[in-house]
This record gives C-alpha cells, structure tokens and sequence, in this order.
C-alpha cells in the first residue's frame, strides 16, 4: 500500500477537461515531479492533492485514509505556492511559526522548531527581517521552512524555481534535493522545466493535454520515451519515420530513403509506422566506409561544454551534439558521415 | 495557483451587504423619492404644502423666463468652467506625467491637495484675490489696466470653480496617461513624425476617454454648485444651486424647490447616460476595452 | 523623461499658482494686524486667532464638524468592509448595482441629496438630530471608504490566505490574522478621506443643520454671506493647516496620490 495514492483523479470545468483519469501511486519519501508544458494539467493535480480545488470523480488517499472531501485546512499538507505567498506583515520567524500556532504547538517548542528548521535552510540569520526586505531566493527558503516546519506528511512544491535566475535556479536545486533527502518527506513538484525534474526526481511523470503519458524514473524517461512528444520535451531528439519489417532475419526499420536499421522491433507489427528517436548526443562522426548516413554540416554552436551541429542529410536535418575534449571541431560546410550504435535508436508510434 | 474553493455559503455576499443597503435605501433611495413625489405636490402661499397632485410646479420651471435665464446661466457657466478645465487641465497633466521623479508626485499633489480644503475656504480666498482691493486689481494698478470689477460678477464664479473642478479633470488625464506606454510616442517620434503629430495622433485619442469622463464630472459639479455662486455671486447672480436654496429656506415653496432639484438630477443624468453612450460606441471599438 | 520647453514650464508654474493662490492668500490675510481684510506687510499679529477661540458660535460649530466626522468616519468604514468585501470578492446577482448604489453619492449632486434629505427630516421631525446629520454624513462619505476598501482588497495576495488555509487555519482566523491586517492601510486611508470630506462639506449640510447642529464650513458660510473681516481669514488657515496635517498623514499611511488618484 503506497503512502499517497491517486484513483482515476478527474477535474472538469464544464465540458473541459483539465484532468483527466490521473493515477499514481507515490512512495514513502519520494521525490515526484509532475512535468509537462503549460496547460497539461500538472497544477491542476497539485492543486487537487491540496485540497485547493474539489475534484469532479475519482479518489485520494494518504496514509490509508481517504482525504478526498477534506477541505484544505484539514490535510495538513505543507504547500510552497509558486509566488511563495508569504505573509508580508509578518517576520520570518512569524511566517514560519503561523503553522504550528495553528497546531496549539507550545511556545517554546515552537521556538526550537523555528530555530532547527531556519538553520536547515540556512536563514538563522534573518529571524527578524521582513519578507520585504528579503531576496527571492531568501523568500524561498522561509516558504519552505514555513511548509516543512509542520512536518507535513506530503510537501507539495508549484514551480518553486521558476522565480528565480539561472545561477540561482541550478543551485536551489541541488538544496532542495539536500533539504529533502535530510527531513525525508515525500514531496510533489510541478515544473515545465525538464533538466530540473531530471536532475533531482525519484520518478517524473510526464503530462499532456491533462493525462499523465509517462510515469518513470528519470533516467529511463530519458533513455526510453513512450512517444515523440515526450522524446522531444524531455532532452532534444532526432525524429526520422520509418516503417517496420519484420522477417527470418530479425525486425528493422526501413527509413525513407531505403535505409535499413535492424532495430529491437519491440511490440510494433510488421509494416507497422513508426518514429525513430536518436538523441543527439548519440549520433558521432566517422569514416565514409563504416557510415550509415552522410551529409553535410549547415551551422555549428558552440555550447561551452559541447558543439551542437545542424546537419542536412537525405534523411532530413538532424542535430548531432558532441563533447568538447578540446580535439578541433567540424568545421561548416564540411561534408561528414554520420554513425550511432545499434542499441540506441527508440522506436515509437508514429503520430496520426 | 489560483482562486480557492469558495466553501463560504452562497448567502454570505448578501448578509454582507444588507447593512449598507438598509443605511442608503433609507438616506438615499426614500429622500430622493420623497423629493420627487413633494415635485408633484401642490403648494399655497399661506397654507403650505397640500396634498393633491399637480404639475404646476414643473409648468412654472419649464415655463417661466425667469427661471430659463437662471437654467441657461448656470448652463454656459458650468460649459464654460468645463471648457477651461479641459484647456488647462489636460495639458497641465500632460506636462506632470513627463516630469521626474520628485517633482511629478509634488506637483501633483499641488493640483490634488486643494480637494482636502472646504469649499467655503477656497471661495472665501477667491473673494480675497479678486476683490476691488484685491491682489489681483492691485496687479493690474501696477500694469496700468486700472481696477476690474471681478467680485459679484460671473467672471469670480468661473474662475473659482475653475479652481475647484480642476483637480476633477487632472484625474481621469492622468490616469489615461499613466496607462499609455511612453515608448509607443518614441516609436512615432523615430518613424520621423512631429512633436505636434505626435499629440494630435498618438496622445490625444488616448486620453479623450479621460477627457470625456473629467468634462462629465465638471460639468455635473459645476451646475450644482451652491458655494461659490453663493459667496462669490451676489445676489442678483442667481444659479440653479442658489435658486434651489431660496426656494427652500426663504420662500418656503418646497415642491418648487423639489422641481428645480429633480430638473436638475434629470439633467445630469441625461448629459452621463449620452456621454457614457459616445464613450462605449467610439472609444470601445477602436480601443478596446480598457 | 523628456525635457519640457519652456512655454510648458511658464504654463505649468501659471497654473501652480492659480492653484495654491487662494489658500495662500487666506493664510496670510489670516496674520494681518489691520481691522480690515489686508495683507501684513511687515507686522503681523495672532489676534484674529484669537477672535476665533473666543467667537463661541465659531467653536461650537467646530465641536460639532470634529464629532460629526469623527463618528460619521468610523459607521462609514464600518458600512464599507463588509460591503466592500462582498463586492470584491463575491460574484452575486446586483452586485452592479449595490456597487453603483453604494458610489451614487459621488454623481448625485450634494445640493440635490441635501434638500431630499431637509424633505426627509421634516417628515420625522429629525431636523435638530445630531443622529440624523451624522447618517446623512455617513452616506456621502461611504463612497470614499469604499473605493479604498475595494482597492486594498484587489491588491491583496490571495495566495497568502491560502497558505494561511493549508497550515490549517479557519476562515475566521485566515480573515482576522492575514486578511484584516493586510486591509488595514486601506481602511486606515478611508477613514481620514471619508473625515476630511465629512469636516469639508457644505453644500449638503446647509440644508440639514439647524441651529444646534450648525457645522463649520455651514457656520463660516453664514458669516460670510453676511460681513467679512479678518477672523473669516483665521478659521479659514486654521482649517488649511488642519487638512495640511491630514495630508501629511494620508501620504505617509498610503501615498496621497493614490488615494486621490486611485490604484490602477
């Protein structure tokens, strides 16, 4: 029996649907992320779970009891908004203290509570200050020691970096995965950016148009999409059409232009259609004679750490990324041919 | 995320406002229907109001010449308190929203401050200024002009209610200034249009909402008021306000009074109801709602 | 900022003038130690101040505009929340119209409500009632406190309440701890505006006052009508310098101009 569990959760304003059918079940401790782009339905969820907005079908059950009819003011679910909505006419150490005052917690059990959880997340310093008076991402931290303060069975986090910058963004993101690993609460984070629910999640479930499409651990999200959206949203991608043969030989795939790629044929029927998924970085350059595809360099990028290349080929444009190991790069305009490993191409349904 | 579930009970908005409903159905509502209903009433020099209906009251307001010259004096006056308004007014908030930083918010509160002070303050300090010994006669010694008579004449009253009114027709220009983007008039000056281009075709369409709803409101208080025609009139410069106030405290003749008033709120609503229709045709369209 | 030419800046000072002229002039004809209306040149003098404290009509009316206010402000701002809140936050049918019965006061001209009101009290023999004057009061001051409840309300992060809702507090603590406190400025702001126009008006309450109830700017309207002296100057910087002090406040609390202006 899963700590946080979601039955065919639905949420429809009229005829739209904004959810729809969402299942999960969360562990103990996890670290989920809800990943999609706007409209997907991964706030609306959020918000269900929080008791924000009722849900039209469907149930909710944490810990064994069923918090569906709830109102938010009884889940006890600690939630850090996206605008962080801290009290403005209270200090830090009030904004924090709000919610165990709301427990009866006694004062000077509050105070220890207050000064552990403010040490935590490295605001001991700011006690008396003012949310005013605080940076943004000063203003984070208290929202999540004022969520987690109250030892919430479930913390539920809405784009809790999206305020913030890009130095800032990558750094908080490693502290809350530190925070959260330390205090062990399973946390629900919704974000539309993918590098930050891979780099921190236990699992990601991607959504789209109000269903979840994909429910994985990151790196097998990554490694294995379930479709060319999700291919595409989640890392960049290389999508060639192709349809499948499966004969005495094995299964391939026939691309456009005749090329064959023996594939792991994997659940698609002969002559079905379908997409290959090469992810870039996959892709490398080699000799005329061992090449499964030429073509030419357009533009180059240089990225710091790689070089992204716009190749044109038969097959189409493709993108090839390479390491920066300080060998020279490709120069545009040249002609080059192109090679993966045979393992590393996906194959998903082709969009109708 | 957004709005929370509403768990209040649907009756909770009109709990809430039953009190202040009651407080205005009662000092609002019945007074005014009062007012309307006395406009009907008959009245008799020694025996006061009678009961019985009659339009007598509205024959002798519509009829009378006297009371046409009194309607068509407060008319052109409160026009022309408008018209200067808008000439000074728009520009003068035109300049302020261009100013930096510290001035615009002094400025503006030099335009605004007045509204805080009583009328009778600002009619009295009026009465001070033009004056045949006035500050402004003796400006005028000094120039050789000689004294002008200013006091008791329609040119006092205009002007103090030009003071009054002003800061009402500052607010609504301001605020269809605030709302425009200062880049978008850079964007005509770079396409190597005139300054004056720029005003004709780019600021001033904007703010005519402002102007409209800033001329409305002036001309509304202008031919209402009772203050400044009071002190800065005279006796013979009768307005609607002050014919209002004889009728009621001297002659006694309320119905007449509650025909002239009626008349006057019928007006004022008229002129809005016309305007507010011109607003919504032109400007919705080609603006959008703002 | 472009730079404004000079025929705006000539404009704009003209018109600084002709704004701040009359009340300057009242304050200093006010410090004149002539018998007549006269600016000090040089010698000034308080005895007209004087005049004013000892003048016990004038000090009386005054009581009588500082009581009235005082209690009219406050039944404003208490008809205004909960009014205001209804109209900010609930969508109901009439909802327009309460709000634009509860704005009329502001387009209905002063002179028309003060004679249905003189009508009103004569009906329920209310004419002396200070009770009666302060409700006449409330209701073209209501309008003020209003506008700013609603304002604060529409600036107030609903957010806020929600979390305040997720750590487990009721709606009647969400109202009294976050809510409440966060309207406060906007109360705070429609309470003095809704005093000041309360100590300011006239034109409504000459019809409505009598003899006991008299106000100031009523009892000052009478004296000037009738004979002028320098004493008309005093009570009037006196009551520049009352307003100068609740500007001053108002600014602080809120920023002036954006109560007068309004937020946008």
């Amino acid at each position: 029996m899963s700590f946080l569990n979601l039955e065919g959760v639905s949420k429809y304003y009229g005829d739209f649907g904004a959810l729809i059918d969402m299942s999960l079940s969360v562990e103990r401790g996890e670290f989920i992320s809800l990943l999609g782009p706007s409209g997907c339905g991964k706030t609306t969820t959020l918000q269900a779970i929080a008791g924000l907005i009722p849900v039209t079908r469907g149930r909710m059950t944490l810990d064994g009891r069923d918090i569906t009819k709830l109102p938010v003011n009884q889940r006890g679910l600690g939630i850090v908004f996206q605008s962080y909505a801290l009290f403005p006419h209270m200090t830090v150490a009030e904004n924090v203290s709000f919610g165990l005052e709301m427990r009866k917690t006694p004062k000077h059990e509050r105070d220890t509570q207050i000064a552990q959880m403010l040490k935590l997340v490295h605001l001991d310093g700011h006690v008396s200050r003012y949310p005013r008076e605080l940076s943004g991402g000063q203003r984070q931290r208290v929202a999540i020691a004022r969520a987690l303060v109250i030892a919430p069975p479930v913390l539920l986090l809405d784009e809790p970096l999206s305020n913030l910058d890009a130095k800032l963004r990558e750094e908080m993101q490693f502290e809350l995965r530190r925070i959260q690993r330390k205090v062990g609460t399973t946390t629900i984070m919704v974000t539309h950016d993918q590098a930050e629910a891979l780099s921190i999640s236990d699992r990601v479930v991607v959504m789209e148009a109000g269903r979840a499409t994909q429910i994985d651990a990151p790196y097998r999200l990554y490694e294995h999409p379930k479709s060319e959206f999700i291919s595409g949203f989640v890392g960049k991608t290389n999508l060639l059409p192709g349809r499948v043969s499966r004969g005495a030989a094995g299964t391939a795939v026939e691309l456009a232009q005749g090329q064959r790629l023996s594939v792991d044929g994997g659940g698609f029927a002969d002559g079905a259609n379908v997409t290959v998924c090469l992810r870039p970085e996959k892709l490398f350059f080699t000799g005329a004679a061992q090449c499964t595809l030429s073509g030419r360099v357009e533009e180059r990028f240089f990225l710091g750490s790689q070089w992204l290349y716009r190749v044109s080929s038969p097959l189409g444009e493709l993108e090839v990324s390479c390491a920066n190991d300080g060998s020279a790069p490709v120069e545009e305009h040249a002609e080059v041919h192109l090679a993966w490993a045979d393992d590393v191409a996906r194959l998903v349904a082709a969009k109708t | 995320m957004s709005k929370a579930t509403n768990t209040a009970s649907r009756w909770t908005p009109f709990a809430l406002s039953v009190p202040s409903l009651a407080l205005f159905a009662l000092m609002v509502l019945l007074p005014l229907a009062l007012t309307a209903l006395l406009s009907f009433q008959q009245y008799d020099q020694d025996k006061g109001v009678q009961s019985g209906l009659t339009l007598a009251s509205y024959a002798l307001v519509l009829g009378d010449s006297y009371y046409y010259e009194i309607f068509f004096r407060t008319g052109w006056i409160a026009a022309l308190t408008t018209l200067i308004c808008v000439l000074v007014g728009a520009p003068e908030a035109y300049i302020l929203s261009r100013m930096g930083k510290p001035w615009r918010s002094i400025f503006l509160l030099v335009i605004l401050a007045p509204l805080l002070v009583s009328v009778v303050v600002r009619a009295f300090g009026w009465s001070l200024l033009l004056g045949p010994n006035g500050v402004v006669n003796q400006v005028f010694e000094l120039f050789g002009i000689g004294k002008v008579k200013m006091l008791y004449t329609s040119t006092a009253v205009v002007v103090a209610l030009v003071h009054v009114m002003l800061p009402f027709m500052v607010i609504p220009v301001w605020t269809s200034l605030q709302k425009l983007d200062p880049m978008v008039e850079n964007a005509a000056l770079s396409l190597n249009a005139s300054q004056f281009t720029v005003m004709r075709r780019i600021v001033l369409p904007q703010i005519t909402p402002g102007l409209l709803s800033g001329s409305l409101i002036v001309f509304g208080l202008s031919a209402s008021a009772l203050a400044i025609p009071g002190l800065l009139g005279g006796r013979r410069l009768k307005m609607v306000a002050t014919l209002i106030y004889d009728e009621y405290l001297h002659e006694l003749n309320w119905p007449l009074g509650a025909a002239i008033a009626v008349a006057l709120l019928v007006i004022n609503l008229v002129v809005m109801l016309s305007y507010n229709a011109v607003l919504e045709g032109a400007y919705a369209k080609r603006m959008g709602r703002s | 900022m472009r730079r404004t030419g000079p025929f705006a800046m000539v404009f704009h000072t003209l018109v600084t003038i002709f704004m701040l002229a009359p009340l300057v002039i009242v304050c200093l004809v006010a410090f004149t130690p002539e018998n007549t209306l006269s600016i000090p040149w040089g010698s000034y003098s308080l005895r007209w101040f004087r005049a004013v404290f000892e003048h016990s009509d004038l000090m009386q009316s005054f009581w009588n505009s500082l009581g009235v206010a005082t209690i009219a402000a406050t039944l404003a701002v208490l008809f205004a929340v909960p009014a205001g809140i209804a109209i900010a936050r609930h969508e109901f049918p009439g909802r327009q119209a309460l709000n634009g019965l509860l704005l009329s006061p502001l387009i209905v001209p002063h002179l028309v409500l003060g004679v249905a009101m003189l009508r009103l009290f004569a009906l329920f023999g209310a004419r002396g009632s200070s009770l009666w004057l302060m409700l006449a009061h409330v209701v073209i001051i209501t309008p003020y406190a209003l506008r700013l409840v609603v304002a604060a309300l529409a600036g107030l992060d609903r957010s806020a309440e929600q979390a305040a809702l997720s750590l487990g507090a009721s709606h009647a603590t969400v109202f009294r701890r976050i809510t409440l406190p966060l309207m406060l400025p906007g109360i705070t702001g429609g309470w003095m505006l809704a005093f000041i126009n309360s100590f300011d008006e006239v034109t409504m309450s000459i019809f409505i006052t009598s003899p006991q109830t008299v106000t100031l700017p009523v009892r000052m309207y009478m004296i000037a009508t009738e004979s002028i002296d320098p004493m008309m100057a005093a009570v009037s910087a006196l009551m520049v310098a009352v307003t100068a002090v609740a500007m001053i406040v108002l600014d602080r609390l809120y920023g002036l101009d954006k109560i007068l202006v309004g937020q946008h």
